[in-house]
């Protein structure tokens, strides 16, 4: 957080120097990209959040405070990119607003197939893992970003509260139903997947 | 929520819905362990009749490993090589190494 080398690098970048900020770049770019991908779902506008982030970062570095790591302003700025671009895509999907919390009828779970023990191979070949990716493009933009946030990126859930300027309970709130919603279409998904994979999960 | 719910569990049949329901919001907080220790053991009482609901919550903190595992994409070196292009900087180069990761000129196109 406060390392030396990070109060350094801050120094250069607000002094202008160029290879800071190709620094900066080098450092952060690929975690960036990630991000902006699985919000995004799609390489053009996750490159378009790539690019939007580091502009913005580098027009906004003086207003850089160091109350928390240059990573982490970095991925507040791009989750706010991300969000932008898709409240201008998908309007009626990006309340900035707490979305008015009904009919979670759809949450209850109806499938059942135990898929949880498959062995790891199975779980993680090629295959599935498009498949999961896939799944979390068709979640809502609003329950996406606390998920790949959250469960993705390994923030608390304080963290992706802040960063998404949500309440603590309506980020647990859209957590709870991204990850519901996860679940019954990979437990679909590997439902169909070949029997003799379960036969294999010994222990 | 209410506040003062005094459920004493006499219930054999694990399966009933309404049941269910009323835990369907908790799953994700005890997957977490960020569940109160109350409603946790309430939760785990109804599991152990309810086959359904571990199913449930076996699988949804499966769906979150298996997420946690899933390797971040990279980034391709056009898309680097553009975003350099667009902020107007050259490429880092690590001090010592100028050729580290120098945009190789093999033209594509």
């Amino acid at each position: 957080m406060s390392q030396p080398e990070n109060a350094e690098l801050v120094m250069r970048l607000k002094a202008g120097d160029q290879a800071a900020f190709a620094q900066l770049v080098e450092e952060n770019a690929s975690k960036i990209y990630g991000l902006a991908l699985r919000m995004m779902g799609n390489e053009t506008d996750a490159e378009d959040v790539l690019q939007e982030t580091f502009l913005s970062a580098f027009k906004a570095i003086d207003q850089f405070e160091e109350r928390s790591s240059l990573s982490t302003w970095l991925y507040r700025i791009a989750s706010n990119a991300a969000l932008m671009r898709l409240r201008r895509k998908e309007p009626e999907l990006v309340s900035v607003d707490e979305p008015v919390e009904t009919d979670d009828g759809d949450l209850m779970p109806r499938q059942f197939f135990d898929f949880c023990c498959l062995p790891e191979d199975y779980l993680m070949r090629g295959e599935a893992r498009e498949e999961l990716a896939r799944a979390i493009e068709e979640l809502p933009p609003t329950l996406r970003s606390v998920f790949v946030l959250r469960d993705i990126e390994g923030f608390s859930t304080e963290e992706t509260a802040d960063t998404l300027d949500l309440s603590i309970s309506a980020v647990k709130s859209r957590l709870m139903r991204a990850r519901l919603k996860l679940r019954e279409r990979l437990s679909v998904y590997f439902s169909q997947g070949p029997v003799i994979a379960e036969t294999r999960s010994g222990s | 929520m209410t506040g003062a719910e005094h459920h004493h569990h006499h219930h054999h049949t694990g399966q009933d819905p309404a049941e269910c329901r009323r835990y369907l919001e908790s799953l994700s907080d005890y997957v977490d362990g960020a569940l109160s220790e109350d409603l946790c053991r309430e939760l785990e009482t109804h599991m152990s009749s309810c086959e359904n609901c571990r199913v449930v919550v076996n699988t949804l903190s499966k769906t979150v490993t298996l997420y946690q595992q899933l390797p971040s994409p990279d980034i391709p070196s056009d898309v680097k090589q553009r975003l350099y292009k667009v902020l107007d900087i050259s490429p880092f180069y690590e001090p010592g190494s100028p050729t580290a990761d120098a945009p190789s000129a093999t033209a594509t196109e």
